[in-house]
C-alpha cells in the first residue's frame, strides 16, 4: 500500500512562495524538482515500525505569520527560561515560521562566522548554502519525506564557522511553536570548516497542548577536516504533529561530531540520526535520551556509517517508556569495506514503567571489513526492586526513589547538554513526562 | 530511651525457612553484636527487619517503641528510626551521593522545611573528613565503581548523616583492611550514646576490638543459641564455635539442619 500524497500546494504555490522569499533560481528549481518527484518516491521504511497509515502530508496551512522579538526580554516566559538573556550573545529564535530574533557577537561576525535564518542565508550566502544544502548530507530524493521537506521548506537556520575559528560560547537556536495550525519544515544547516569548532544547541518547543500540523525537520551537520561540532537538541513537540526528524552528520578527516539528543516529543515521531564518518580518523558519538508516554508511537534509528579508516563510532541511547507508549530503538553500526581499524560500539537501554509500555532495542552491526572492532549491548527492563529497596531503606518514599532511579538512568545523556538552561529544561521535561 | 523488640521471628526466602524464632531486645545506648559462622541466618535477620522484598516474615514480630515495624513500608521503617548498613549496597547510576543523601534527609523533614544547601554541605564535608573520604566521593554516582572499602565507608557516612535510632550493620567489616576497619569503627563509636543503639553483625571478632559490644549473641540454625557479655566474643576468638556446638549438641550449625 502506498500513501496518497495529495498536497494542497501546487507548483505555482511553491514558485510564488520561493519568489516571495526572493530565493535565487537554484533554490526555486530545487523545490520544484522535489515537488515533481514527490509522487514517485517511496516512503522511508523505518525498521519495525509500520508507518503506512501515518499522515505525513496533510496540514492546515503552509506558513503562518507570527510576531518578531526586538529583544530577548520580550520572549515568552517558557522561552526565557531556556535563555541566559544577559549572557547569550549567539542566538537565533524562530517563532512558528517567522524568523523572530537573531544575535551574533561582533567578535564572531568579524571572524566571518555566519548565524542567520535560512531564507537570508539562501539569499545572501547563496553559493555557500548551495554547496552544502542537501548535497553531502541528506539527498532531496532519498524518499518522499526528504523531497517533501525540500519542496516545502519554511524555516530554519544557517550556521557557518570559517577555517580555524573556535567559537567558545555555544550557539543557541530556539524553534518556538505556539500556533496550532503551524507546520514546521525547518532546515538546520551547520558547516564547520577546517580546524574550527563550535557547540550548537537547538530546541524545539511547543507551548500549545495539541496541534494538527506537520513537523518535517532536517538538520545537516558538515564537519570538515580536524573540526569539531557538539550538537545538542531538546525536542518538545506537541501531541498531534506527525514528526519526521532527520539529523545527519558528515565528517571529514580527523573531524569529530558529538550528538546529545533529548527526544521529548509528545507527538508520534520517526527520528533518523545518521552520521557518515567519511574522513580517516574521524569520530561520531551519539548520546540520545527518550521519554515516551500516553499512546505515543516512536521509532529512533541511530546509524553510524564508517567509510574512513580508523574511524570511531559510538551510540548510547537510554529510553524510558510509560503508559501505553511504544518505541523502537534501532541502532546500526555499519563498517564499509576499506574502513580498516574502525570501531563501532553501541548500547541501548530501555526502562519500562508500566505493563502496557513497549520498548524494543534492536542493535544491528553490518560489517564489510575484517580488520575492525565492534560491539553492542542492549537491555530492556523495569526498575530494579533492589535499587528501590536500597533508596527506600534510607527513608526515601517509593515515588521519589523511582524518580531518582529514572533521572539517574537518563543522566549520562542529560549531563552532556552544553547549555545550562537547556539541561535544566530537559530535566524538567523529563520530570513532567515521567510523573 | 527507645527499644527494638524482636519476638519469635520466623523468616523464609523462596519458601525456605531461614529464621526459626529469633528473640532479641535492643535498647538505645546499647551495642549488640550478633556473631556466628556463615549460613546461620545473621544477614537474613538484618534484611527482614529492614523489609528486603525477597524475605518473607512468616510469623513473629518486630516492634520499635511498641510500633509494629513489619506493617511499615521500607521507607517508613527508616523514617521510624531504623537503618541498615548493607553488605552489598546497590549501585545507582546518575544519582550523586550528595543528591541521594539530601533526598534522604529531606524525606524526614516537612515540605518547606528542607535542609539548606549550605548546612547540608557543611555537615557532609565534616562527616566525610571524619571518615577520611575523598571530597570527590560526594559528587560520584551512588556506590558506582566504589571499592569494597569505599562502599562500607559510604554506608557509615549515611548512618552519620541520617542519625537513626537503631543501626543494623550487616558485616560492615567484610573485605576491609585494618585502616578502613578503624575508620568505620570510629564512625560507629562516634554515634554511640543516649539516642543510638546498634546491632552489629559479624563473624570476625576483630571488629569487636574496635567497637566494644555491651551484649554478644551467637546465631546457629536460624536462632540465637547463646548470649553473653563482651567476654563471649573473646572466648569465640580464642576457641572458635565448636565448644558451643558441643555444648548444645549441634552437628551442623547452618540453617536447614535440625539439632
Amino acid at each position: 500500500m502506498t500513501v496518497e500524497t495529495k498536497l494542497a500546494l501546487t507548483e505555482q504555490d511553491i514558485r510564488s512562495f520561493s519568489e516571495g522569499k526572493q530565493e535565487p533560481s537554484w533554490m526555486t528549481d530545487l523545490r520544484l524538482k522535489a515537488l515533481g518527484e514527490l509522487e514517485t518516491l517511496p516512503m522511508p521504511t523505518p525498521d519495525k515500525t509500520k508507518i503506512t497509515n501515518w499522515n505525513f502530508t496533510e496540514f492546515p496551512t503552509h506558513t503562518v505569520e507570527s510576531n518578531v522579538y526586538t529583544s530577548l526580554e520580550e520572549l515568552p516566559e517558557e522561552v526565557k527560561a531556556l535563555v541566559n538573556t544577559e549572557e547569550q550573545k549567539n542566538i537565533y529564535i524562530q517563532h512558528n515560521n517567522t524568523p523572530a530574533f537573531v544575535s551574533l557577537s561582533e567578535e564572531l561576525k568579524a571572524k566571518g562566522v555566519i548565524l542567520t535564518d535560512i531564507y537570508t542565508a539562501i539569499r545572501e550566502h547563496s553559493d555557500l548554502v548551495q554547496k552544502y544544502f542537501m548535497t553531502d548530507g541528506v539527498k532531496v530524493n532519498e524518499h518522499k519525506l526528504t523531497a517533501l521537506h525540500a519542496a516545502l521548506l519554511n524555516g530554519g537556520v544557517f550556521v557557518y564557522v570559517p577555517k580555524n575559528v573556535v567559537v567558545e560560547e555555544p550557539v543557541q537556536v530556539i524553534y518556538l511553536h505556539d500556533n496550532e495550525t503551524a507546520s514546521l519544515f525547518n532546515h538546520t544547516l551547520l558547516v564547520a570548516d577546517e580546524n574550527s569548532s563550535v557547540t550548537y544547541v537547538e530546541n524545539y518547543l511547543s507551548t500549545v497542548e495539541k496541534t494538527n500540523g506537520q513537523a518535517n525537520i532536517i538538520s545537516e551537520v558538515i564537519v570538515k577536516d580536524n573540526a569539531k561540532v557538539t550538537f545538542g537538541t531538546v525536542d518538545v513537540l506537541a501531541e498531534g504533529f506527525t514528526t519526521y526528524v532527520n539529523r545527519r552528520g558528515v565528517t571529514s578527516r580527523d573531524a569529530v561530531i558529538e550528538w546529545a539528543l533529548g527526544m521529548m516529543n509528545d507527538s508520534d515521531t520517526i527520528s533518523e540520526n545518521v552520521t557518515h564518518l567519511v574522513g580517516d580518523n574521524s569520530e561520531g558519538h551519539v548520546k540520545m535520551v527518550v521519554v515516551g508516554r500516553g499512546k505515543q508511537k516512536q521509532n529512533f534509528t541511530t546509524k553510524v556509517i564508517h567509510w574512513g579508516k580508523h574511524t570511531e563510532g559510538q551510540i548510547l541511547k537510554h529510553g524510558v517508556m510509560k503508559d501505553e507508549a511504544s518505541s523502537i530503538f534501532n541502532g546500526i553500526g555499519k563498517i564499509e569495506f576499506g574502513a580498516t581499524k574502525s570501531n563501532a560500539e553501541q548500547e541501548s537501554r530501555v526502562l519500562m514503567l508500566s505493563e502496557k509500555a513497549r520498548g524494543d532495542a534492536n542493535p544491528i552491526l553490518l560489517i564489510d571489513e575484517d580488520d575492525v572492532t565492534a560491539g553492542h549491548a542492549a537491555s530492556v527492563g523495569r526498575v530494579d526492586p533492589l535499587q528501590l529497596y536500597y533508596l527506600m531503606s534510607r527513608g526515601i518514599p517509593q515515588k521519589e526513589a523511582e524518580r531518582l532511579v529514572i533521572h539517574g538512568f537518563l543522566a549520562p545523556v542529560v549531563n552532556e547538554l552544553p547549555i545550562e538552561g537547556v539541561k535544566k529544561q530537559l530535566t524538567e521535561v523529563i520530570e513532567r513526562k515521567v510523573r | 530511651m527507645s527499644t527494638l523488640v524482636i519476638k519469635d521471628l520466623h523468616v523464609a526466602i523462596d519458601g525456605k525457612e531461614i529464621l526459626k524464632g529469633v528473640n532479641l531486645t535492643i535498647n538505645t545506648n546499647e551495642i549488640h553484636a550478633v556473631m556466628g559462622p556463615n549460613g546461620t541466618g545473621k544477614s537474613t535477620l538484618a534484611s527482614a527487619i529492614m523489609g528486603h522484598p525477597k524475605y518473607e516474615v512468616t510469623s513473629g514480630s518486630v516492634e520499635l517503641d511498641g510500633e509494629n515495624v513489619l506493617e511499615m513500608e521500607v521507607d517508613e521503617r527508616a523514617q521510624a528510626g531504623l537503618f541498615l548498613a548493607m553488605q552489598y549496597p546497590s549501585e545507582i547510576t546518575g544519582v550523586t551521593n550528595a543528591d541521594f543523601l539530601r533526598s534522604a534527609i529531606n524525606a524526614r523533614r516537612e515540605e518547606g522545611d528542607e535542609i539548606s544547601l549550605m548546612k547540608f554541605i557543611r555537615e557532609l564535608d565534616s562527616k566525610m573528613e571524619f571518615l577520611e573520604m575523598d571530597v570527590d566521593m560526594a559528587q560520584r554516582y551512588l556506590n558506582e565503581g566504589f571499592s569494597g572499602g569505599e562502599k562500607k565507608r559510604n554506608e557509615i557516612l549515611q548512618l552519620m548523616m541520617l542519625k537513626p535510632k537503631f543501626a543494623i550493620l550487616d558485616e560492615i567489616d567484610s573485605g576491609l583492611d585494618i585502616d578502613a576497619l578503624k575508620v568505620v569503627s570510629k564512625g560507629i563509636n562516634e554515634m554511640r550514646g543516649e539516642g543510638f543503639g546498634s546491632l552489629v553483625i559479624t563473624h570476625y571478632q576483630r571488629l569487636l576490638n574496635y567497637i566494644t559490644p555491651d551484649h554478644v549473641h551467637v546465631m546457629m540454625q536460624g536462632r540465637v543459641v547463646k548470649s553473653g557479655g563482651p567476654e563471649l566474643a573473646q572466648k569465640l576468638e580464642a576457641q572458635g564455635y565448636d565448644w558451643i556446638k558441643d555444648e548444645l549438641g549441634i552437628e551442623d550449625e547452618t540453617v536447614g539442619q535440625e539439632a
